[in-house]
């Protein structure tokens, strides 16, 4: 798609607005999930297997049927068969057949007349279950005699011999890698883990669901993407798509956790036996034991070097596994293992395995913080060993413009290159350090995500634009999208109103995911708006009596142009708007495309973090994230993003953690163990936005929302080896590892 | 579920003695609220002791003691001058359980009641020398704090006793006390070891001392040893040192999500210095 | 059914509902007032999401029974802003950009506002403490620590 990139001059652009939004967010007004009421509404509970693995026997509902109120009891019978793929995968984990696979597996559901009956209700819902071993680590899942999930499940690329717990295999890789490492003065190899952590959104997953026996429905739902939801919620209960009409609520934090589905089609069959609405809204426990997760990993990585600090080869092999059901990110996660780095030879092997865990979802940057956390340890390491500078040798052999790619094609425009020189320059990398503390960097990659889009664009009557996009707001996007139409047309910022439109008003959206709202949405709303400033120049060339090619679109009007346009005052945006009912009719604009164009974020960051010797306690000092946006809609919103994606990898890095007992179940089921970072744990945390346009986009714009989470789970490691001399090879470094770690070194 | 508001500690006892359902006390609910929403207990009998008179009070009594009221919340504490003056490590304790919003609500008794080795406020409470009036269907009686806990989740308390009210002994001259706890972040979390110490000095000497562990033993544990260590003593390294050996010695931690055994018992003796030197500061103080 | 009948001041407006003991003031206000301004994130009092003051002291509504709420009074998100006129604290989260998907929003701004009641000239580390039972798991904390403390100095200064 060629593109008139637009890079300077903004009048709007890079303007840090009030978002539209925000009054009603301020104020307790703007509705999420949990906010919908129905008329005749029930309340639906699941039923969820306290088994890490347990063969379902038998499902006896008639103690709950019984009591007076309860309206509906499903379970997989009430799903259709025959399903493939993963339309499979997701009916399955919506609804266990005949197997609960994980701790907190939903197993049926019931919907009675209020919350506090359907909670009873669910207790008296009997399933008997036979346990079968069951088996939550990688490594171990992998290991002959561990018990296969799913045997014979593993697709074509799975080598013979290998555990049936492995589903798929992936191998690739370019140059010479023996020759590599013979040219290194030194090579270092080291495994890594990371355990599982979650998105931690503050919302539990909520639905109000509507489905008649006639197949047609309706539902109102927190989701990053109400396409997806549609589209896997029919598939699940075997209705045509455009039957359902989903509505997307306010959406309180996602990240990547709301890509897909867990409770909506059940709600919608417990409404579709029931006869009545039906609300589901998660416990803050169900979301940690039964939403999606991410992998945990465990990461082998091998890297050559030479004196000058020259990277000469590299090797990575990553396990991950994603619960019981195929699809870990280990494509995503080994595209990223080496892409900061221009390296002559590479190779990238993956083990995408399952283990009796809940199928894990998206979660900001799927797969690269772990990678990230191998990568940039490992080169941390022999940047220490060999007496380097790590951002100058990062810097040294620094992907750019041309490099071809750790993953394959050649990299256009990237800013990598600015962010370690924005790194270096910044005075918090000179900044002295006290006892006991040390300061850690690291770089990393997403490559960001372009996907399905539709966009529609509306003149009033006053010359005000309303824009719908079906990109929910997560972050302030109303806001980005409201500036780009602004600027696009020349009128004030105040003048554009952003919709969310449901999945009957617009085509086929994917989620806000993949940093591609501002970047997908945000291109889908400047082409649609053009299309009206287009019709408005036709429309006063014809009031003119001009060619249209003589006219043009300039501060929010329509312009004489050229020199055989004539003299004519220019004709405003609201002049024309006022008449247009009798020059020709309503005027819109609209925009669908699947953009391709969405250049990948690189960011740097550098941390100082204390170790106290005695106890391993780590707090973090001082934060520095440096990354390029391409170029900042609103910049608050681009900070907001840095600060927020180094904060959940600070999390990750330090505290965050699955932990499963010897049972299989899930310990940490509350926040309270589930120790996502609190107001006190963080330095203020700041920011560089590093603008390198992204040829792909009008403005330049590139996705900003998941690069943050990478960097921090390494940069904390080497600021944790620089402040105590230890070097933690496992996530999270929580003050037991660490001190176990001070004490064996002595 | 019945709710029941009685006006005196005899009628909530009473209540508590008559059913022979599962019974709960509601001060702060900080605990049992999440109980009863986690459904690991549903009350069939509620007693909210919020409406009997003097729940609420704080009140330095003539001979120097302290009596606090079952439902006074933690904000009440750290809001009190006086006590905090008088027991800066007792209110501490109570100020590190939860956050601001469950200091609105949450109970030194609600804390204690709850049974878990882990209570912030109650290693406080046992080194102060802190007792408690517990009313029952046979009477009122006095019991020291430390005799309350009987294991995780479980108290010494009998079928339909309350515990009424906090008493802290006079804090006379030249004392001083403290409390610190380890938990992975800042707020928010469970101590994985707590230690509290309260001592006595003359001129630079430690005369009297006790020193109490959380989280390291199913209950909260007095450690005699280290008590021996500081008393005589000038706080000197010698000290510390015995007493971190006596701490760590006096633990009995399990491996779980929030610690391993190694770790606790490690951190016991470190907390042990450090409150020891701030009880020590303190009572040496302006005061 | 056992439901108790509760009379209560909510944002200075008398109101009354029926409760089963067993429901929350957080779920009275959201299901049978229909304000749904409080959120639940947790239900066990670890977020902050559902925070309101009850006679002036700030609490988890999601750790207060409906039926304590009887002849006391709460203020929530809703009744902050002064009619159309925002409170200083909202409108500096609006210009900070302290807020992102805001879930958590209407919690910070009701124990922000208690915390500079009590304390109108807090630093950020007794900002950062305060809030330390709301989380956020947008912003990174940044932009509402600087809201906040920026939402104290133009209270101070009475602008």
């Amino acid at each position: 798609m060629p593109l008139d990139t637009k890079t300077t001059g903004f009048k709007y652009i890079g303007t840090r607005p009030d978002r539209p939004d925000g009054i009603d967010k301020v104020t307790g007004k703007a509705r999420y999930g949990a906010d919908a009421y129905a008329p005749g509404m029930l309340h639906g509970v699941m039923v969820r297997s306290p088994h890490a693995h347990a063969k379902i026997k038998n499902i006896d509902a008639s103690k709950a049927l019984a009591l007076k109120g309860v309206k509906a009891v499903v379970t997989r019978a009430d799903f259709p068969t025959g399903l493939e793929g993963e339309d499979w995968n997701i009916q399955e984990n919506c609804m266990a057949g005949e197997v609960a696979l994980y701790d907190g597996h939903a197993v049926a559901a019931v919907a009675a007349t209020s919350l506090l009956l359907a909670r009873e209700a669910a207790k008296l819902i009997e399933v008997d279950y036979e346990v079968l071993p069951h088996v939550t680590d990688v490594d171990e899942a992998m290991k002959p005699g561990a018990p296969a999930i799913r045997a014979g499940a593993a697709d074509y690329s799975v080598p013979e011999g290998l555990h049936p717990n492995v589903m798929r295999y992936i191998e690739y890789g370019h140059g010479d890698l023996e020759a590599g490492f013979a040219a290194a003065d030194l090579v270092m190899e080291n495994t890594y883990k990371t355990e599982a952590t979650h998105q931690g959104y503050i919302e539990p997953h909520a639905c109000l669901a509507q489905l008649g026996a006639d197949g047609k429905g309706e539902m109102w739902v927190c989701t990053q993407g109400h396409w997806f939801v549609r589209r896997m919620s029919a598939a699940a209960l075997g209705i045509d798509v455009a039957n359902l009409r989903v509505t997307p609520s306010e959406i309180g934090g996602g990240f990547g956790g709301k890509t897909t589905v867990f409770i909506e089609p059940v709600a919608l069959a417990l409404s579709r036996k029931a006869g009545k609405p039906v609300k589901m809204v998660m416990t803050r426990s169900e979301v940690l034991r039964a939403t999606g997760p991410t992998s945990s990993s465990s990461i082998d990585v091998k890297m050559g070097m030479k004196k000058d600090g020259t990277m000469t080869a590299a090797k990575v092999t990553m396990r991950m596994q994603g619960g019981a059901f195929p699809m870990a990110p280990i494509d995503s996660a080994l595209d990223c293992a080496f892409s900061c780095y221009n390296i002559p030879a590479v190779h990238h092997e993956g083990y995408d395995v399952l283990a009796n865990r809940p199928k894990q979802a998206a979660y900001r940057a799927p797969g690269s913080p772990m990678a990230a956390f191998a990568t940039e340890s490992l080169v941390d390491e022999m940047c220490r060993a060999l007496k380097l500078d790590p951002l100058k040798t990062r810097l040294q052999n620094a992907s750019r413009e041309g490099t071809k790619a750790s993953f394959g094609p050649t990299f256009p425009r990237i800013g990598l290159v600015e962010t370690l020189e924005a790194a270096i320059a910044h005075p918090h990398y000179a900044a002295p350090l006290g006892p006991n503390q040390g300061r850690g960097v690291a770089s990393g990659y997403w490559m960001n995500w372009g996907g399905e889009t539709s966009v529609s664009a509306a003149l009033g009557e006053d010359g005000s634009v309303t824009v719908s996009v079906g990109t929910p707001d997560i972050g302030g996007s109303r806001a980005s999208m409201a500036l780009m139409a602004a600027e696009a047309l020349g009128i004030p910022y105040e003048n554009v109103r952003v919709n969310i439109a449901d999945t009957g008003s617009l085509g086929v959206n994917e989620p806000t995911h993949g940093s591609r709202a501002t970047y997908a949405s945000g291109l889908a709303t400047i082409e649609a708006v053009k299309q009206i400033s287009t019709k408005l120049c036709q429309r006063a060339a014809d009031k003119w009596g001009i060619p249209v090619e003589a006219v043009i679109w300039e501060d929010g009007s329509a312009k004489p142009s050229g020199p055989n346009a004539g003299e004519f005052p220019p004709l405003t945006i609201g002049e024309l708007a006022a008449e247009m009912g009798g020059t020709g009719g309503p005027i819109s604009g609209h925009f669908e495309a699947t953009p391709s164009g969405h250049g990948g974020s690189f960011g740097t960051h550098i941390v100082d973090v204390e170790v106290d010797p005695e106890t391993g306690y780590t707090s973090v000092l001082r934060y520095t994230v440096v990354q390029d946006a391409g170029k900042a809609i609103h910049p608050a919103y681009v900070e907001g993003q840095f600060q927020g994606g180094a904060a959940q990898g600070i999390g990750w890095a330090l505290n965050e953690e699955y932990i499963y007992g010897a049972d299989g179940r899930l310990q940490n089921t509350v926040f309270l163990d589930y120790r996502i970072p609190v107001a006190s744990d963080l330095p203020m945390i700041d920011t560089v936005i590093v603008e390198v346009p992204n040829p792909g986009h009008p403005y330049g714009v590139r996705g900003v929302g998941e690069t943050g989470i990478t960097p921090p789970l390494p940069a904390v490691a080497n600021a944790v080896h620089a402040a105590a001399g230890v070097r933690l090879r496992s996530l999270p470094m929580s003050p037991p590892r660490i001190l176990a770690a001070i004490k064996a070194k002595g | 579920m019945r709710y029941h508001t009685p006006a005196t500690f005899e009628d909530a006892s009473a209540i508590a003695a008559a059913t022979s359902g599962v019974t709960r006390f509601l001060a702060g609910g900080t605990d049992v609220l999440v109980q009863m929403r986690a459904d690991i207990v549903t009350p069939d009998d509620l007693i909210d002791i919020k409406h009997i008179p003097g729940v609420k009070d704080v009140v330095l009594e003539d001979d120097g003691c302290w009596r606090i009221g079952a439902a006074v919340a933690g904000a009440e504490l750290t809001a009190h001058a006086g006590l905090c003056a008088d027991w800066p490590g007792v209110v501490e304790g109570m100020g590190l359980v939860g956050s601001t919003q469950v200091q609105g609500r949450a109970t030194l008794i609600g804390n204690l009641c709850n049974g878990s080795p882990a209570a912030d406020s109650v290693p406080g409470l046992a080194a102060a020398g802190a007792e408690v009036s517990v009313v029952g269907p046979k009477g009122a009686r006095q019991v020291k704090v430390e005799d309350i806990p009987a294991g995780p989740g479980r108290t010494t308390l009998a079928k339909g006793e309350v515990i009424a009210g906090v008493y802290l002994p006079p804090r006379g001259k030249r004392g001083g006390d403290a409390y610190l706890r380890f938990i992975p972040r800042t707020e928010m979390d469970i101590a994985v070891v707590g230690c509290a110490v309260n001592l006595r000095v003359d001129g630079d000497k430690i005369t009297e001392a006790r020193v109490v562990l959380g989280a390291v033993a199913p209950t909260i544990v007095v450690v005699a040893d280290a008590a021996k260590a500081l008393i005589g003593s000038t706080l000197d390294a010698a000290a510390l040192d015995a007493l971190a050996a006596a701490a760590s010695a006096a633990c009995r931690p399990i491996n779980d999500k929030r610690g391993t055994i190694a770790f606790r018992t490690d951190v016991a003796g470190v907390l042990a210095r450090r409150a020891a030197k701030i009880a020590y500061d303190r009572a040496r103080g302006a005061k | 059914m056992t439901q108790i009948h509760v009379t209560t001041t909510v944002n200075c407006d008398e109101v009354e509902f029926l409760a089963d003991p067993r429901e929350t003031l957080l779920d009275c206000l959201r299901d049978k007032l229909g304000m749904t301004g409080a959120k639940e994130g947790c239900g066990t009092g670890d977020c902050g999401a559902c925070s309101v003051t009850v006679d002036g002291r700030l609490v988890c509504s999601c750790l207060v029974l409906g039926v304590e709420a009887q002849g006391k009074t709460i203020e929530t998100v809703e009744g902050i802003a002064d009619g159309e006129k925002l409170h200083p604290l909202q409108r500096k989260f609006i210009q900070h950009a302290a807020l992102q998907c805001g879930i958590c929003t209407p919690g910070i701004l009701v124990a922000a506002k208690a915390l500079l009641a009590q304390n109108p000239d807090p630093t950020e580390e007794e900002v950062r403490y305060w809030l330390a039972g709301n989380l956020c798991r947008c912003t990174g904390y940044d932009k509402i620590i600087r809201a906040v403390l920026d939402a104290a100095v133009e209270m101070r200064e009475g602008v």
